[in-house]
């Protein structure tokens, strides 16, 4: 048992620091810090940064043009990136569909798609969540009907995060309805600017808008455009959650969030004190810096069993939920740091000013607060990852 | 021991609440949201008329009312449909200091009040103090005031401010803090206003020798805030009760109608529970305000044992409610449109008005533990 980084690993943690010092522009990461939303733009700015030194698609193979870095340095570029309030890689095209294509895609599809992504030609969005297929996402409705050389697909995805941006929907659809519910889904690559697409977005709670509705309505998608085989799928999408449930547990974003919590917590005075020196405030901020230090160890423990080539099973679903709770715990907590500037609204003066109201730090907490409830509900909500746990690892 | 309502308040519940149900459409909260000032002046002439205002007075002030439980029930019935109407900012703070402290004269302000004329804002919080009582910084030299206020609750809409000052001691003595009635539109007052998470406007003042009318005696108001702080804590502590049933019903509705496998999610025993857990610390949510309400005009030591405790467990619990049923609705609860955006923000937003959590259990150990 050794719970350090060797030399080679603390080396590129070195090198990340200093590419990163280096090549991150402060305007983005002042942007991450004060919890505004990106813009397209941002992030296209941001890939390219990273794709110029060919550290953007970290879960890659060299072969397809990533790093084919292991769980361990993945972990501690991923550590790196959130510790510079980096704006994170957008999931979609390169830890989501990639693999995916990497391992059920065609040829072409393969020699189409993957340089695109890594060059910003596309931006890609997921496709999987109906209104009444969220939980239970193997009773998906939205069909595609083979038709010569085409699927028409009819139908409604919605909770698409930045649909509103993307050129490409990777979509889960029906096209078999008889049998079992997984055994009727196909892969789908649709173009976002297909006739008969629309796309509607949906305002969240704290003001933001950055998941949609998206419409089907006889769109027309070449049949090149299936992934692998008709009806298999399901077996696709599991693969693929396998995938985005890397970096679940968010340690890097809960370390960088006591940070603020601390920082403002320093700053703000209650009776005439720092708020950290209030022993009922200073006990709280301990228990979820106390949980953060566990699940940092338990979250390599998983990673370190990822290199050496266990496939991340419901152990992720344990980080799911402990990662959530204590970054939710921290936004909470900080919220209240800020006591009465936590009230105007993420953060808009009715006069149009847009100078801050009150410090400067009071403007996020509550906007990431009422943002990241979200946490425990997307990727598969924590109810449904206890399930998990019961039955994978449990047996119960 | 009797938990009844009395007929009069009875009928008043009866009579707001169907009134409130009838007002408080969607349409009338996107349009509140929309305006330049947060508020409906529609309904708050309604309010007016139905003696809502005057409930929080007694006859003495010229009311009919004013006692713990009136204003409990106004503000539990206002929670209920997520009502942004500055009554705590009007009524209680406003109202209640110029009748605690004001000449006759002054006094005459309390009929504009009641009849629904004339809106008020208490500008006492500055930025730093947090939500430290005694902690004022802003100057007054004859008459006049120079200062900032943080976060006055209806300070755009007010047409008349009652302004803190430090008249002689150290910045959080609280000996030495005047009271002042200040025109909106006094020279030197600059407001800037903005819409708060959960409803209703907020602005921040500066005053730049601003004139003042005295109101009270001269550096010994501090003790007539701790008063005008216990019925406003009691009044919000309602509210959030009045909003934490209405999330409840709607969230009990949503998983008996939400399907996912095939059944209704109110059918898995992993939320039954989790709803059963809300529903436990919703009755003692109720409970605490109950106690509160009936302390509130008991001797200030054992007021404010019950203004801490209430305050504390219904910021717990506020907080409780809110992220559970959000958890529950899963995405549908994340969204602006849906209802349960506007009553979850407004009920996690009560933890920061009048004391948070951590102030008022600080002041329970103080009073009650220690
Ligand atoms: C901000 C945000 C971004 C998202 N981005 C995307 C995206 O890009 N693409 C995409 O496809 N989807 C996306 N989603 C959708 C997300 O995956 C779903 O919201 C999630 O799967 C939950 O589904 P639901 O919202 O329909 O809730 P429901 O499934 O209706 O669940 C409601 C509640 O019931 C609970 N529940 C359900 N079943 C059970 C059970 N068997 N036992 C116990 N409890 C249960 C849930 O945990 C939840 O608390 C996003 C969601 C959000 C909020």
């Amino acid at each position: 048992m050794n719970l350090n980084y060797t030399d080679d690993q603390i080396a590129f943690r070195d090198e990340v620091r200093a590419f990163l010092a280096d090549n991150l522009p402060a305007r983005l990461s002042e942007k991450v810090k004060s919890g505004e939303e990106l813009t397209k733009q941002d992030h296209e700015e941001w890939h390219a940064i990273l794709n110029a030194r060919g550290w953007l698609a970290g879960n890659w193979p060299v072969e397809y043009g990533g790093t084919g870095w292991d769980a361990v340095q993945r972990h501690i570029f991923e550590d790196e990136m959130t510790k510079a309030a980096a704006p994170r890689i957008v999931p979609f095209g390169i830890a989501m569909l990639g693999p995916v294509l990497m391992k059920f895609g065609s040829e072409e599809q393969k020699a189409h798609y993957l340089p695109r992504i890594l060059n910003g030609d596309d931006w890609w969005c997921q496709g999987y969540s109906e209104p009444g297929a969220g939980s239970d996402l193997a009773s998906l409705r939205t069909t595609a009907v083979r038709e010569g050389d085409y699927y028409i697909v009819n139908g409604q995805k919605t909770w698409t995060t930045l649909a509103q941006h993307a050129d490409m929907i990777f979509c889960l659809v029906r096209t078999k309805k008889e049998g079992k519910p997984q055994e009727g889904i196909s892969f789908l690559l649709i173009d976002m600017k297909s006739p008969g697409i629309t796309v509607r977005p949906i305002e969240l709670i704290d003001g933001s808008v950055e998941v949609n509705e998206v419409w089907f309505e006889d769109v027309r998608v070449p049949v090149g455009n299936l992934v692998g085989e008709e009806n298999k799928g399901w077996t696709y999408a599991k693969y693929l959650l396998t995938h985005e449930r890397t970096n679940i547990a968010g340690v890097g974003f809960a370390s960088a969030g006591l940070e603020q919590l601390k920082r403002i917590a320093r700053l703000e005075l209650s009776a005439g004190k720092p708020l950290i020196e209030n022993p009922l405030f200073a006990a709280r901020i301990a228990q979820v810096q106390i949980d953060l230090m566990a699940m940092a160890t338990t979250n390599l423990r998983v990673i370190s069993a990822a290199a050496a080539g266990q496939a991340p099973g419901a152990e992720s679903s344990m980080l799911k939920v402990k990662g959530t709770q204590v970054r939710q715990e921290i936004n909470a907590l900080t919220m209240q740091a800020v006591g009465p500037y936590a009230m105007p609204f993420p953060s808009e003066a009715v006069d149009g000013d847009n100078a801050p109201i009150g410090p400067d730090y009071a403007r996020a907490p509550t906007g990431q607060y009422l943002n990241n409830r979200k946490l425990s509900i997307y990727g598969g909500s924590n109810e449904v990852q206890r399930a998990i746990i019961a039955k994978a690892i449990l047996e119960l | 021991m009797n938990f009844d309502l009395t007929d009069e308040r009875q009928m008043l519940q009866d009579g707001l609440r169907r009134f409130l149900r009838d007002k408080y459409t969607p349409d009338l909260l996107k349009q509140i949201a929309d305006s330049e000032t947060g508020t409906s002046s529609d309904v708050w002439d309604g309010l007016a008329d139905m003696g809502v205002i005057g409930a929080l007075f007694t006859e003495d002030q010229g009311g009919f009312g004013g006692a713990g439980f009136d204003v409990a029930l106004v503000a539990e019935e206002m929670g209920r449909v997520g009502a942004t109407d500055p009554l705590i900012d009007t009524g209680i703070l406003g109202g209640g200091l110029i009748a605690a402290l004001g000449t006759d004269d002054q006094k005459a302000m309390i009929e504009d009040i009641i009849a629904g004329t004339r809106q008020l804002a208490l500008a006492h919080g500055e930025p730093g103090s947090r939500y430290d009582l005694s902690r004022v910084g802003t100057t007054v030299a004859d008459g006049k005031l120079t200062g900032r206020k943080a976060v006055v609750v209806n300070g755009g809409a007010a047409d008349t401010l009652i302004v803190s000052a430090r008249t002689f001691g150290d910045v959080a003595d609280q000996e030495g803090i005047s009271l002042y009635l200040v025109a909106a539109d006094a020279p030197g007052l600059t407001r800037r206003s903005y819409a708060l998470t959960g409803g209703g406007h907020a602005a921040e003042i500066t005053l730049d020798d601003t004139p003042g009318t005295l109101l009270g005696t001269e550096g010994q108001a501090f003790d007539a805030l701790p008063t005008a702080h216990a019925r406003a804590t009691c009044a919000i502590s309602a509210e959030a009760v009045g909003l934490m049933d209405a999330i409840r019903e709607l969230t009990v509705d949503y998983l008996k109608t939400r399907k996912q496998f095939g059944q209704p999610i109110g059918k898995f025993q992993a939320l039954q529970h989790r709803m059963a857990d809300v529903l436990i610390e919703i009755e003692q949510a109720r409970s605490a305000v109950i106690n509160l309400a009936g302390h509130l005009e008991a001797e200030p030591a054992v007021r404010d044992v019950h203004v801490a405790a209430t305050k504390t467990l219904i910021g717990q619990v506020a907080r409780l409610v809110a992220e559970e049923s959000i958890q529950m609705h899963g995405g549908i609860g994340m969204t602006e449109e849906y209802g349960l955006a506007h009553l979850a923000k407004r009920l996690v937003m009560v933890d920061h008005r009048f004391g948070d959590t951590l102030y008022h259990m600080d002041r329970f150990i103080a009073l009650a533990v220690a």
